[in-house]
């Protein structure tokens, strides 16, 4: 009959996707940097202190600010410690605690976020309001506030990383969910009888995680540089441990030397953190080419 | 035709006032939270308990706390911020001797990088998808993630320590005429600028070709309007309110940039002080210099609203 | 004066020889063809017309014959001629200096293509003067004068407004004058009258043939819609998955059109008149149970003021009933409140005052107060399909999610209802894998079909559920929607702005317009002797595939 003939000569020109081999090939070198740099130092941070040659407080020379060797690769820092050994196990630090308070704040974004998209407005609105109010708060003076009383155990670190960033992925959340929440299908669920819960779970979340996915990565990338200059200041992670923005601190003084024992963190750190970001903007904008 | 302008402006003023009432109440609730006593932190472990209550009379700790929130309130309002706890003067004293520096320090700064990250978004905007766009694309997705006290370490190792050309430290009591100006200035607002015109240049560029892919423009183009005018005349009126926005979203880094930058550079500004103020918990100074800090900010972004609203001849003429 | 002086201008002949234009669909594709192997040529002053679907290539075309591709497209070969002029031959510099001035275009939603930070005067001048064409001063003058020809209200100072000040069908002649001012030598009209509703439609087109008509210009009107065609068009170029099926004079095209898809075209273009054999004029409460029973219904938003009612009203005093498989069809214009009335019953809005009673129990206002039964009794078919299908979910899981719901299937018995389910509108069993996104437009109506009647339901609402898709594909959902209505006895409220859409599937008629029923009565009857003077414009506004139709419309324009 004629209605089969129409639907059948229309599903030929559906959408074809391209096989991902040809894709990949074609993949921009903005993701191959990206990938590379994150991998490696998402590889040292696992493994790095299996690698160690040295335990991190070992002081094994009597010569600090010690110039790249053989025994001491990159050099040693103020104490006479070795740099590299010191990075291997810092980057642990660095990396761990800005992944658990991305993971957090985007986790805490989006479940208000979802929340908000389906409770009455002036719930809302009322959410909403004490967000844009935290968001209002420069991240670094946010994080500073909650050190000042705090002090600087990880876990306060963690919660200062997520208070100042969970209200951003709040607002990104709340908006992609409020994009799909006027859409039809979510209408048709909610003629269906469908609970808000089983709407915000079943039908919203799995559309908005890509995005979310994609911010909680930039929220990495702002929490490692937060975390970093809280310990540049001195007011981060507090010795005997190390991340490596404490290592820059220390050492600063060996910069008028042009010692690897300041300059090799803070290249870490930049490493770290550009190769994510390339990273993120190769995978996410990898859709709309 | 005034009127409904006004009636907005008025709303947005309303809006920023609740905010920043509400950002109070977040410092002050922050800093109320104290595990512990204050009074006994400043007194040390060894003080009797009547030492202890006086300095909470003092200190005004025995009311309770919504109460002890007006009475803070109040005196922000009025410029009485309380007496620093860790050198015994007036915040307000304190604040005054350290705040030109800092206004001068950001002021320069958004002199300088505004307009560059204008230029730069704008031409990323117009040869998009060309070899100058993906490669400024590329430059600037890199320098919006580099550590600020990466860019300024680069920097005082190159011109400081091997060039020699510049101070690694800012004395700013030494300048003398222009010459020391632009050499006690150059690597603090080189730093700054480093991040903060990659971040607006970016978010200029996509405020701008979200407006070159509208329809608008395919008409201004097929009416014989060449790439520059479709930017500048027919683009750019359109991406105000997102551009001044992407300003002052970025000027709020610039708050935090400055933290680094003053104390790397040894620059004596508020920034510096209120590090200094979180490493001896003096909070009332915390305090303060938070505040002045968000409401610097809350203002940047009333006035960005405000030029988004003036720009949009929706919300002008309605 | 300025006509006697261009009128020498005016109609260059267009010839275009071999033309295709590639597209990379991803970075580091092959290029595939968009349109390819076009060719056809136009004597000065005469119109053609591009037509075809969604993806036919028209609008492609008639870009390139301003040198112009969109992003991501090529023009990859192929000659037009424009009078002496190679288009595609043509450097940037001379292609800017021919756009605006020999070649200007009409864009179909003017909507968006008026820049909304400017006047609509700076827009219309600006091309003109950049190219140096004439002074600003006598451009302005110029641009009144096309605003009053065009019949545009109070041209003397409509140009200083903004686009948003405006209405749709008032822009769409601003942007005729934007065209006309140059006296181009080839105007290109890239569907423009489709944004419109039927009443503006028919007065914005009777203004655009008799300028085009009286300037001798030479165009090019690109449109979906073959009725459309027919009022302004010499000749017809029908265009089918970016290759010519068929070219011909316009009169052929109706009357003997040679391609087989030019048959079927056509086919689903022409109202069927005659009804199907099962379908009777006499009154429809005779029929059936009372299903759906509306009584005084106000809708409305905004606070309440003093007599207790809202600050706006979309719906005021509405009353119907809607018997058990019986067919509803409720038409009306933008802004006339219909789809409204569909949230409404569904639950998704809740009306102000009125009563809606369900099954003879009375339907609570909001979605919180209604039970299963009435959950599963009454669904919902939307317009854009796109947004109807959740993106994230197969096909197979939108499915079965209402059979979880409702009822107690074994997995199998799950399994075996959802191939019955796509048996009935006629879907393969291979899309059940799918997401929605890898489904063609008229697939995702089907899968929206299908989640509705997997509920079971007394009472479709169907909202504008063909105005998304191409006329074959349309034509082909109605078939459906009859055939499953007959084998199912299942009751339809038909919402739609198209009246042909309306009478080939409904029993009875209401008229909608700015929130008041006009009129309400049996389809048939309705349709051929429409009460109200409303109607009777909405009806007469309807485009008839016959040349001389539009030259018989008198309407009293603007």
């Amino acid at each position: 009959m004629s209605t089969n003939n129409a639907s059948s000569s229309r599903a030929s020109d559906a959408p074809a996707f391209p096989p991902w081999r040809s894709r990949l090939a074609h993949t921009p070198a903005k993701l191959w940097v990206g990938l590379s740099l994150f991998g490696f130092w998402l590889f040292i941070a696992v493994f790095g202190a299996w690698l160690a040659p040295h335990g991190m407080g070992a002081m094994v020379s009597n010569q600090v600010f010690a110039s790249p060797s053989l025994a001491f690769p990159l050099g040693t820092d103020h104490l006479g410690r070795d740099v590299l050994s010191r990075m291997l196990i810092a980057t642990r630090y660095t990396v761990a605690m800005a992944l658990a308070a991305a993971v957090l704040s985007s986790a805490i974004g989006a479940t208000f976020g979802l929340t908000a998209a389906l409770v009455p407005r002036f719930v809302d609105i009322g959410i909403s309001q004490i967000m844009d109010a935290l968001i209002s708060i420069p991240s670094k003076m946010m994080a500073l506030l909650i050190v000042a009383v705090f002090g600087s155990s990880i876990p306060l670190l963690i919660v200062a990383a997520v208070a100042t960033y969970a209200p951003g992925a709040y607002r990104i959340a709340r908006s992609l969910a409020m994009n799909q929440a006027a859409m039809e299908y979510v209408a048709i669920a909610r003629c269906r009888g469908e609970s808000r819960v089983h709407i915000a779970l079943v039908e919203l979340l799995p559309n908005i995680f890509g995005p979310v996915l994609t911010d909680m990565g930039m929220r990495f990338v702002f929490i490692v540089l937060l975390l970093s200059a809280l310990s540049f200041l001195g007011l981060g992670i507090q010795p005997p441990i190390a991340d490596l923005g404490s290592m820059v601190r220390e050492n600063i003084s060996g910069l008028n030397q042009g010692s690897l024992a300041v300059l090799a963190p803070a290249i870490g750190i930049g490493t770290l953190t550009v190769g994510a970001n390339l990273l993120i903007d190769a995978l996410s904008s990898k859709h709309d080419d | 035709m005034h009127s409904p302008v006004l009636r907005l402006i008025g709303r947005q003023l309303g809006s920023a006032l609740i905010t920043l009432i509400l950002v109070s109440l977040v410092i002050f609730a922050i800093t109320s939270l104290l595990p512990g006593d204050t009074a006994k932190l400043v007194l040390g472990q060894f003080a009797t308990p009547d030492q202890v209550a006086a300095l909470r009379a003092k200190l005004g700790l025995d009311q309770p706390a919504p109460l002890r929130y007006l009475h803070w309130l109040g005196g922000l309002m009025t410029g009485h911020l309380g007496v620093s706890a860790s050198n015994d003067m007036p915040v307000s004293t304190l604040i005054a001797q350290r705040l030109p520096a800092s206004l001068l320090l950001a002021g320069i700064t958004t002199l300088v990088s505004v307009p560059l990250a204008l230029g730069i978004g704008m031409i990323s905007a117009m040869y998009r998808g060309r070899l100058a766009d993906s490669a400024l694309n590329v430059v600037t997705l890199a320098m919006v993630a580099i550590p600020d006290f990466l860019v300024a370490i680069l920097l005082i190792l190159l011109f400081a320590v091997h060039l020699g050309w510049l101070p690694a430290l800012s004395y700013i009591s030494s300048i003398h005429g222009v010459g020391d100006f632009l050499r006690v200035y150059a690597m603090p607002v080189a730093t700054l600028c480093t991040v903060l015109v990659a971040q607006m240049a970016r978010m200029t560029r996509i405020a701008l070709i979200n407006e070159l892919d509208s329809a608008y423009i395919e008409m201004a183009r097929l009416k014989g309007i060449g790439p520059v005018r479709c930017v500048l005349v027919h683009a750019l009126p359109n991406a105000i309110g997102p551009i001044a926005n992407a300003i002052a979203l970025s000027l709020s880094y610039l708050m935090g940039g400055i933290v680094i930058v003053e104390t790397i550079f040894n620059y004596p500004g508020l920034a510096s002080l209120m590090v200094d103020a979180v490493s001896n918990q003096d909070l009332p100074l915390v305090q303060a210099c938070a505040m002045l800090f968000c409401a610097f900010y809350l203002l940047l972004i009333l006035l960005a609203e405000l030029a988004a609203l003036l720009a949009n001849p929706k919300l002008r003429t309605r | 004066m300025t006509e006697s002086i261009s009128a020498s201008r005016f109609g260059e002949s267009l010839t275009v020889s071999g033309l295709r234009v590639v597209a990379r669909p991803y970075r580091g594709a092959p290029e595939t063809p968009i349109v390819d192997d076009i060719t056809f040529s136009l004597p000065a002053g005469e119109v053609l017309a591009l037509i075809g679907e969604t993806g036919s290539g028209k609008s492609t075309i008639a870009l390139a014959l301003m040198g112009h591709a969109r992003r991501g497209c090529r023009l990859a070969d192929g000659r037009i001629m424009l009078g002496e002029i190679s288009v595609l031959e043509a450097s940037e510099r001379t292609l800017r200096g021919l756009r605006g001035d020999r070649i200007a275009y009409i864009a179909q939603s003017a909507t968006a293509a008026f820049n909304p930070a400017k006047t609509l005067m700076a827009q219309v001048i600006e091309g003109v003067v950049i190219h140096g064409q004439m002074s600003r001063s006598k451009a302005r003058d110029k641009a009144r004068a096309l605003f009053a020809e065009l019949m545009l209200p109070d041209p003397e100072h409509i140009g200083d407004r903004y686009p948003h000040e405006v209405s749709g069908g008032q822009l769409q002649r601003a942007m005729a004058a934007m065209a006309l001012i140059s006296d181009p030598a080839l105007i290109i009209l890239d569907e423009p009258t489709t944004a419109l509703d039927v009443t503006t439609q028919i007065e914005v087109l009777q203004t655009f043939k008799r300028v085009v008509r009286e300037r001798g210009a030479t165009a090019v009107y690109v449109s979906h819609d073959l009725a459309v065609v027919a009022q302004v068009a010499d000749h017809v170029l029908v265009l089918n998955q970016g290759r010519v099926c068929e070219l011909a004079t316009v009169d052929q095209i109706i009357h003997a059109p040679a391609d087989d898809y030019t048959r079927r075209l056509m086919e689903a273009a022409r109202p069927t008149t005659d009804k199907p054999a099962d379908r009777d004029t006499t009154d429809s409460a005779s029929h059936g149970e009372e299903l759906l029973r509306i009584d005084h219904l106000h809708v409305g938003y905004g606070p309440l003021g003093e007599d207790g009612r809202p600050a706006h009203t979309v719906l005021e005093n509405l009353s119907l009933q809607l018997n058990t498989g019986r067919a509803l069809g409720v038409i009306g214009e933008s802004g006339s409140g219909k789809s409204t009335m569909a949230h409404a019953i569904a639950g998704l809005v809740p009306p102000h005052n009125g009563g809606v009673s369900f099954k003879r129990r009375e339907l609570p206002y909001a979605l919180s107060g209604r039970d299963q039964q009435q959950f599963r009794d009454i669904q919902m078919v939307f317009q854009s399909a796109d947004n109807a299908l959740n993106a994230a979910h197969s096909v197979r899981r939108i499915l079965e999610r209402p059979l979880q719901r409702y009822f107690d299937y074994t997995r199998d018995e799950r399994h075996a209802r959802v191939r019955e389910l796509l048996d009935l509108v006629h879907l393969p069993s291979r899309v059940l894998s799918v997401r929605p996104g890898a489904l063609s437009g008229g697939q995702k109506q089907r899968v929206n079909l299908a989640r509705a009647l997997a509920a079971e339901p007394s009472l479709i609402i169907c909202d504008e559920v063909t105005s998304a898709l191409d006329t074959v594909v349309s034509e082909a959902i109605l078939n459906l929607l009859n055939d499953l209505r007959r084998e199912l006895g299942v009751a339809y409220l038909f919402i739609s702005h198209d009246i042909s859409t309306v009478r080939r599937v409904c029993d009875d008629l209401m008229v909608l317009r700015a929130g008041r029923c006009v009129e309400y009565g049996a389809c048939p009857t309705t349709i051929d002797a429409p009460q109200h003077a409303y109607t009777r414009q909405l009806i007469a506004s309807i485009p008839e595939l016959r040349t001389d139709w539009l030259d018989r419309q008198d309407f009293s324009s603007g």
